[in-house]
């Protein structure tokens, strides 16, 4: 009896110490768990505001790494190098531009924009070269359909006049039609507007200097000279007689570009000596359509001026067309072919007509950087003067 | 002539100065292009941070570096919008892309900044996008006719639709 009261006694006990010894373990654990708890509402607190440094610390970076596109003002530029190989004369090789933009926006819709060519390398006196200031003007938005720009800018003519960086045309030089006819690359002074009425539609009008299609004789008289040599390149520009400028283009159609550019020249003499007044109208149309990889341009521009020096010398009338077919083989490689023709004279009865047949090869290093090669035909102009065959290598950037 | 063309620069000179000058540009905010996505609905944006092997892809697409360390995104299910931007010729052009199921569902240009090559922002143009998806290539799936004369605007937003549907494919495949 004894034992079994000790025994009930010494269970009792052990139980009891147990129980005292588990609600101490429990209390323990309830206070490291919520110690714990602390510890993870500090962590998740520091995670935060590590997250929160670190947004900003990335927004920081990232504004940085924007401020340069969203900049006020802007630099770029393009350039060519040419070797040409015929076989009437030795060979050249020409570092044929180099050129600068810059830009400045003053505000959302005043901008200012500007062109500083160095053309051959070298310029100064006797040297091949020429510096050529080929834009800058202020371009003014009034509205969403409307904008005007006043200063020195390209006349909205042809394809390759407003748009000549090396890597968007074939060919590496730009094309006789455009070069001998228009002549790209051609800019005056003056004002301009540009309407867009609806998506795809765009109307420009300019009111510029004119052209200066004179020359003066060692005896001070002046005769008539070239269309091409007619630009001033607003150096101290006669400007006398004003030229205007009309032109529609049509877009709205994916590939498709549709273009008119119509301009009256009010007196290529400027009226300087006794040269007859030689009013001019420049007529001048293209079609650009490109679907998948094929592309073609075509272009036909004409020339009708009056008066009787140029009517003498058959530049009264001064034609030029060219159709291009071109195929962009992959997004390194576009072939193309070209055949032009072109008249300075084609006012008189004899054969002077320029025929050019080209083909060639871009290859594009970077979508900025190309490489060129192309192999022309030319014969014709006054008695087969014009008459040569070789080749062209070159390379163009822009950026 | 001289003073006539004097006079007529002077007078459109004078007649801008007293025209009230809107910005131009801004055809849709980014805000109102996300909210029309989503039907009305604007959810949280999220943030897919860049590693150093995302960015040799993204470099490849856009053709030059990308400086970004991360891209804001808006996602609900399988839908992701993104605001994103990139040089014409000399400024950046905004451009919102809606993917829907890994198709484009909605390509606009929100904010054109530069003075020629904005052809690319009307319907014409920008419904070449609607429902290209990418290839293996990190390549549209079908071809977009370009613009002559905006020729670098056109490559720009080409780019950014490549850029979207590869940014798209990373969140949705990663099930974010």
């Amino acid at each position: 009896m004894m034992n079994k009261t000790l025994i009930s006694a010494a269970l009792i006990g052990l139980f009891a110490s147990n129980t005292a010894f588990s609600n101490q373990e429990t209390d323990e654990l309830r206070n490291v768990i919520a110690e714990q708890q602390k510890t993870l509402a500090l962590l998740e607190k520091r995670l935060d505001e590590t997250d929160q440094k670190l947004n900003a610390t990335a927004d920081q970076v990232d504004v940085n790494a924007e401020a340069s596109i969203f900049s006020n003002t802007t630099i770029g530029g393009y350039g060519e190098l040419h070797y040409n190989n015929y076989d009437n004369g030795d060979a050249k090789v020409d570092f044929h531009r180099f050129v600068l933009f810059f830009g400045h926006e003053f505000s959302d819709s005043v901008r200012f924009f500007s062109e500083f060519e160095l053309e051959h390398s070298i310029a100064g006196d006797g040297k091949a070269g020429e510096v050529e200031l080929e834009q800058a003007y202020v371009e003014v938005d009034i509205n969403e359909g409307l904008s005007s720009k006043v200063g020195l800018f390209l006349i909205p003519v042809g394809i390759i006049n407003e748009t000549h960086e090396p890597p968007t045309f074939y060919g590496v030089e730009r094309n006789g039609v455009e070069k001998n006819i228009i002549p790209a690359t051609w800019w005056e002074a003056g004002v301009a507007f540009n309407y867009k009425p609806t998506g795809g539609v765009s109307i420009d009008g300019a009111i510029t200097s004119g052209l200066n299609a004179t020359k003066k004789n060692d005896d001070g008289s002046y005769s008539f000279t070239s269309i091409r040599s007619g630009r001033q390149k607003v150096a101290k520009a006669t400007a006398e007689n004003l030229a205007y400028t009309g032109r529609v283009k049509y877009t709205a159609i994916a590939g498709l570009e549709l273009a008119v550019t119509l301009q009256y020249q009010t007196d290529l003499t400027q009226g300087l000596g006794t040269l007859d007044e030689a009013s001019a109208t420049l007529f001048e149309t293209h079609a650009i359509y490109q679907i998948d990889n094929f592309t073609v341009r075509a272009l036909y521009a004409r020339w009708d001026i009056d008066g009787q020096e140029a009517k003498d010398s058959g530049s009264d009338e001064q034609t030029g067309w060219y159709v291009e077919p071109s195929y962009k083989v992959n997004e390194k490689v576009g072939v193309f072919a070209r055949y032009a023709e072109y008249d300075n004279n084609a006012g008189n009865s004899d054969s002077t007509a320029v025929e050019s047949t080209s083909v060639g090869v871009n290859y594009y290093l970077h979508e900025n950087v190309v490489l060129k090669a192309d192999y022309e035909d030319v014969s014709g102009g006054v008695n087969g003067s014009e008459d040569k065959k070789g080749f062209n290598l070159g390379f163009g950037y822009q950026f | 002539m001289k003073k006539y063309l004097s006079l007529t620069i002077f007078a459109v000179m004078i007649a801008f100065s007293q025209v009230s000058l809107a910005a131009k540009g801004v055809y849709q905010t980014s805000a109102a292009f996300i909210s029309q996505s989503f039907v009305g609905v604007t959810p949280k944006a999220k943030i897919l941070w860049l590693t150093k092997e995302d960015k040799v892809v993204v470099a490849k697409i856009l053709q030059h570096k990308f400086n970004r360390m991360r891209i804001r995104y808006w996602q609900v299910n399988s839908e992701t919008v993104w605001i994103l931007n990139e040089i014409g010729k000399e400024k950046p052009i905004t451009i919102g892309v809606h993917i829907k199921n890994n198709q484009i569902n909605h390509f606009k240009v929100l904010t054109f900044r530069e003075s020629r090559g904005d052809e690319v922002r009307h319907e014409f143009f920008s419904q070449q996008f609607i429902n290209v998806t990418l290839n293996g290539d990190n390549r549209l799936s079908q071809s977009v006719d370009g613009i002559t004369g905006a020729t670098l605007s056109v490559r720009a937003t080409t780019k950014i639709a490549r850029l979207a549907l590869w940014l798209n494919a990373k969140v949705t495949a990663s099930g974010s």
